[in-house]
């Protein structure tokens, strides 16, 4: 992710308004009608050619979306979406089938290089102070597989990946390619009928990004996928399923940016992880998607389901989430801890400014025996932002010896904005073990008066105390994200103090 | 020539309270000055008034420093200038390590300055060399700031600071206090270690015991937010004998 | 999760229509009164009964819980009256001024009505309606579908006012007491006035037969004035098979200070839901609320703090020790609305769980509109600590001793913010003997 470091440093230093991805990629696309039906279901199904199976589980899906209504719950405010008023599906119109990377449309090619993801090879990553301990991170690798609207552009390291027997392709693909895995897996961990956005995202989802590790292999480099919305009014709805079969590690970063845009735009994004026994997923997001102008205006609805089952015994699933973007973000990346000794753990930066209204959290779901969870959560508001953190932790009657850790931490800066905390906490047994504990608070004067006094400004007073508030979980992701987050961080603070 | 700060009449004000109240003092270059008194003297809000806390509402007078108009300027343009304030009770960062502080402060006033900014490596060099001549761990570098540190580590850790940032003049407010004999001459010797003929100090203090290891050029009682009166090192010996009494009563 | 079209009416919501279409006319107050009770039920009406997936009462989901309505409780006879006399033991001979509320209906001849303090006035609610005063709308609890059907069926109750100034040495004990019969529901409406400076203690039980399955439905409003001190303590002791709602809204003044302490030990299904308001700058609020549940009890204790005004304070502690199949559902929210600056709330919320069978439900929410303030809330769950009781044990202290001492001192940090020595050791006794009957 070094390119993307050097993005954020051209653009460091623009105003809050200049969004610094916000430009547009003018090429043909290939779009669905307008609006929702059975056509368009079936419109999406045929241009990804898929198998019939395919068709009748998204049918499936859609008819069941029907009957259901929009989730309220969420401290979220926002008008009406129509669902008939949106693409459901747009493609870079191509060429022919794309094999190598020179024929992708050089259009594309300079939308990611603005973006500094690196298509070509490895990324040789530059000015980063490698940990005590930690390899050279100049050798350390990036597949990326990135997401162009909705459709996978180009994957690189398939060769290296392929060798170590880690399948890593959009998931239109696998779903040709792997039918017995996707079969299996594909709505196992978010079912069709889950909730009213991962229905609608199980029949129309586009593209995404597919994972297996194969029994007792670690994943030789990081995968990373980037998705990009480009088209105008078009919906994105990908889907992403990782598995980590027995005793396999996988580490997964993801990355979103889109263009500025005046319509607010929908993402209602499905992810699901499945590790058996032994394994390990490590899943990173930064989100840096389009949060709307100074007035409020535009930006991205995120709704986005995301959960992990921790299947096998002593399997592990880690999220870390670096949320600083969409106008509205509404995502619970949850665990599942089915399998005795499994462990979940949630790592949350959620910065809200402007008139960003984030409502996030996880939730930790203790099936199995000794089952162990961790929840870090740090809030920070500014501007006229609403920031909610909203967490579950339950432990069912046999999940006998679980425990869970929860601290959530609130930072306000500024006295327009608001930051709530609602957990949950559900014990159904003696032998669960629950801690929970969450400050509310702003920057002491005192503090930044001692950091101005060193000579830092307002501005980098408050993004160093800021980047100390969230250590903990800036620690949490693999290093060339953590230095990309911790920029993003001080950028998306900026203007939030005068 | 210029005195490197020049206060002339100064008045100020902290919720609609007067502390200072046309304070004049002169520091040139080279000098170290005492600035001693009672307590609620107007000791603190002097130092705060010169590095710009905000809060402070200055009613009357002007400061100059080097010649430029010092209450003009932003509190983080007077560090980048050269105006240094040691704390009497440094703060604490959770989560910001000491060594990410003093790059990120050292860097910002170079880059204010116009001047490159120093590598990781190249502060690294440089703090440890600091450090070593201050008896400071270089495990406590890695700390975040101040966060637990005792009395005495804070203090170091303010000197640390100072003698990394090179500023012209430095403030010591209360700098003995909450400290034992050995950690008041540690901090003592990497003051001195500072004199330059090029840099001035006051040094801010309640008692006599500070100048005994800081031994000033000029010493002045502050008393009801003016200088009441001025001397030589002598002065300090004399406080300690008599107390402050006497200017107290002389001031009100 | 689903906002949803209700066409279907549960038993007990078809209950409660009848038996205010047929109480309507026989309930006082004039047609202003009527009025209010009308919107009231309407509002009931619009909502039903509360459910899981309604959010402020998504662990009490009385749609399950609350199977039928019960018949309004009748008038009390002379037997009922003697059973009345014996209610409210727990402070027996700490000479509080009692005043009795039997089967939903203040009893002016078997209350202590003698001697009042000057500046104190005491009144049946239903007199206050006669009257027709406008004493029924609620304030924060006005939207809450329960608190509303007690605006609508509320018949009887107590209204007390302090005078500025007054401070009452001579705590005054509301006995609410349910006698035999046939299973009754009531629903009574209280109110306490602190004038500005006035001191006062308030103590509240509530009893009644453990073989009935009665209902009620009680609220409290209370309007503590500027540096007015209250005091209020609250036993929820119903009998093993009845069902009690309880809604009390606390306003407070400016520079007030407002304590609350609740212990819920009997009934069958449970809620108390407290309203407390800091409206007023500098105002202090201390809510503790313990409950010691055993069997199939289900008991909710459901706290909104609103701080309003600039300064305020509060401490929210919460603590239930669970047993055998019982639940415990701890809901508490914290707000801080704009311009409350400089606010300091505090919120801790623990549950014990004796049986692998007890269930501790606990929703901690922080809901804040201002910059500069310190707010935090911790909460626990799990088991007695092994090693304690180990310890204990190994000194010779059989085991259920030892739980009964692990117990006493975890019950005992909320007991001890009462601050009467005489009530705060009755409430010890209350807790003892909790522990006695475990064994």
């Amino acid at each position: 992710m070094a390119a993307v470091q050097e993005t954020i440093e051209q653009v460091r230093g623009i105003d809050v308004d200049q969004y610094r991805y916000g430009f547009e990629t003018l090429i043909e696309s290939d779009k669905a009608p307008k609006g929702l039906s059975e056509e368009t279901v079936k419109f999406i199904s045929e241009k990804k050619n898929e198998p019939a199976w395919m068709l009748q589980w998204r049918l499936e899906a859609y008819r069941r979306w029907l009957t259901m209504t929009e989730p309220t719950w969420a401290r979220v405010d926002y008008p009406r979406i129509d669902f008939q008023d949106l693409y459901y599906y747009a493609a870079p119109k191509p060429k022919k089938t794309v094999s190598s990377l020179d024929e992708i449309d050089p259009e594309i090619l300079k939308t990611y290089e603005k973006l500094g993801i690196p298509l070509r090879e490895v990324a040789m990553l530059e000015g980063v102070e490698p940990k005590p301990g930690e390899e050279d991170p100049a050798r350390r690798k990036i597949a990326v597989d990135a997401v162009f609207d909705s459709v996978s552009v180009a994957t690189t390291f398939k060769a290296e990946l392929k060798k170590a027997g880690v399948i890593f392709m959009p998931i239109s693909e696998a779903i040709r390619e792997h039918p017995e895995l996707v079969q299996k897996y594909l709505g196992s961990v978010v079912p069709t009928s889950d909730n009213f956005y991962a229905t609608l995202n199980s029949a129309v989802f586009s593209d995404g990004s597919f994972v297996y590790v194969p029994p007792g292999v670690r994943c030789p480099m990081e995968l990373s996928t980037y998705f990009r919305i480009n088209e105008r009014n078009t919906g994105q709805f990908e889907r992403t399923l990782i598995i980590a079969d027995k005793g396999a590690y996988v580490s997964y970063l993801e990355g979103c940016t889109a263009p500025q845009r005046d319509e607010n735009q929908l993402h209602a994004a499905v992810v699901e992880l499945v590790a058996l026994d032994d394994a390990e997923i490590k899943y990173s997001t930064v989100q840096n998607w389009y949060p709307g102008n100074s007035e409020g205006k535009g930006g991205i609805y995120n709704f986005v389901t995301k959960r992990g089952d921790c299947r096998g015994a002593n399997s592990k699933i880690s999220w870390t989430q670096v949320e600083t973007g969409s106008a509205i973000t509404w995502k619970y990346p949850s665990c599942i801890l089915r399998g005795d000794n499994s462990r979940g753990e949630f790592y949350s930066i959620a910065i809200s400014n402007g008139y960003q209204q984030v409502d996030s959290g996880t939730k930790m779901i203790h099936l199995g025996k000794n089952t162990t969870s961790r929840i870090i959560s740090k809030g920070i508001a500014a501007g006229k932002s609403q920031n909610t953190y909203r967490g579950l932790v339950t432990a069912h009657r046999k999940a006998l010896g679980a425990r869970n850790f929860t601290a959530c931490d609130s930072l306000l800066i500024g006295d327009k904005c608001g930051a709530h905390t609602v957990p949950y906490i559900e014990a159904k047994n003696s032998s669960a073990t629950f801690e929970h504990e969450a400050t509310t608070s702003k920057i002491s004067e005192d503090v930044l008066f001692y950091c101005i006094q060193r000579g830092l400004s307002q501005e980098e007073a408050v993004g160093l105390v800021v980047n100390g508030f969230v250590k903990d979980v800036l620690q949490q992701l693999p290093m060339e994200f953590a230095v990309e987050a911790q920029k993003l961080i001080s950028i998306s603070l900026e203007g939030s103090v005068g | 020539m210029t005195a490197l700060l020049d206060i002339r009449g100064l008045k100020a004000e902290i919720d609609g309270r007067q502390i200072l109240n046309g304070l004049d003092l002169a520091v040139n270059k080279g000098e170290i000055h005492a600035i001693m008194g009672p307590n609620g003297a107007g000791k603190s809000t002097l130092s705060y008034v010169l590095s710009g806390k905000p809060g402070y509402e200055i009613t009357g007078g002007e400061v100059f420093f080097n010649g430029e108009d010092l209450l003009a300027m932003d509190p983080d343009e007077r560090a980048a200038k050269g105006l240094f304030l040691a704390f009497q009770y440094p703060l604490e960062i959770p989560g910001v390590a000491t060594l990410t502080f003093l790059r990120t402060a050292l860097n910002a006033q170079r880059k204010k300055r116009g001047e490159e900014e120093l590598s990781s490596p190249d502060v690294l060099k440089r703090v440890r060399e600091l450090a070593k001549q201050l008896s400071i761990d270089p495990e406590m570098l890695k700390r975040p700031l101040n966060v637990g540190f005792s009395g005495g580590e804070k203090k170091r850790n303010e000197t640390l600071q100072m003698a990394l940032l090179e500023p012209k003049l430095c403030v010591l407010d209360e700098t003995d206090s909450g400290l034992d004999i050995d950690a008041l001459r540690i901090v003592a010797d990497g003051v001195n270690r500072l004199r330059a003929a090029d840099r001035g100090m006051i040094v801010i203090t309640h008692y006599q015991r500070l100048l005994d290891y800081i031994v000033p050029d000029v010493v002045h009682v502050l008393a009801a937010g003016r200088i009441v009166k001025t001397g030589g090192k002598d002065l300090a010996l004399e406080l300690e004998a008599t107390g402050y009494a006497q200017y107290q009563s002389e001031a009100a | 999760m689903n906002a949803e079209v209700r066409s279907v009416k549960t038993a007990a919501e078809i209950g409660f229509a009848d038996l205010f279409a047929a109480a309507r006319e026989s309930l006082p107050g004039g047609d202003k009164i009527e009025a209010v009770r009308r919107d009231a039920f309407d509002r009931f009406a619009a909502q039903g009964l509360p459910h899981s997936r309604t959010e402020a009462w998504r662990y009490t989901d009385l749609r399950r819980l609350l199977r039928d309505a019960k018949p309004l409780a009748p008038r009390s006879d002379a037997a009922a009256r003697s059973v009345a006399r014996e209610a409210g033991a727990v402070f027996a001979g700490l000479g509080l001024r009692r005043l009795l509320i039997v089967d939903g209906a203040f009893a002016p001849e078997l209350s202590d009505l003698a001697g009042l303090e000057p500046g104190v006035v005491v009144r049946a609610t239903v007199e206050a309606l006669g009257a027709d005063e406008m004493v029924l709308p609620l304030d924060m609890a006005g939207g809450d579908p329960v608190a509303a059907l007690n605006t609508a069926l509320a018949a009887d109750g107590v209204m007390i006012t302090v005078a500025p100034g007054v401070v009452v040495e001579r705590p005054i004990h509301l006995v609410f007491v349910t006698t035999g019969g046939t299973p009754a529901a009531t629903f009574t409406r209280s109110r306490l006035e602190l004038g500005s400076g006035a001191v006062l203690t308030l103590v509240e039980t509530h009893e009644g037969p453990d073989q009935s399955d009665y209902q009620v439905n009680v609220a409290l409003q209370v309007d503590v004035g500027d540096r007015a001190r209250l005091d209020h303590v609250k036993i929820t002791g119903e009998g093993a098979a009845a069902l009690h709602i309880s809604t009390l809204e606390a306003s407070t003044g400016a520079g007030a200070s407002y304590r609350d302490f609740g212990f819920t030990i009997g009934g069958a299904v449970v809620r108390n839901q407290l309203f407390v308001k800091l409206a007023g700058e500098g105002a202090i609020a201390d809510v503790y609320q313990g409950s010691l549940l055993a069997g199939r009890q289900h008991a909710d204790t459901t706290l909104v703090v609103d701080h309003v005004a600039a300064g305020s304070q509060s401490r929210e502690v919460f603590k239930a020790v669970v047993d055998d199949e019982a639940r415990a559902v701890f809901q508490g929210r914290i707000t801080v609305q704009p311009g409350a600056q400089q606010t300091d709330a505090r919120m801790m919320a623990r549950a014990l769980l004796l049986s692998d069978e007890a269930v501790a439900n606990c929703k901690p929410e922080l809901e804040i509109f201002a910059d500069d303030v310190q707010c935090g809330h911790g909460t626990t769950t799990g088991a007695l600590d092994d090693q304690l009781k180990f310890y204990l044990m190994a000194r010779g202290i059989p085991e259920k001793e030892a739980e009964a001492l692990l117990i006493q001192a975890f019950v005992g940090e909320v007991i001890d913010a009462v601050a009467r020595d005489d009530l705060r050791e009755a409430l010890t006794q209350v807790m003892l003997n909790w522990l006695k009957e475990r064994d």
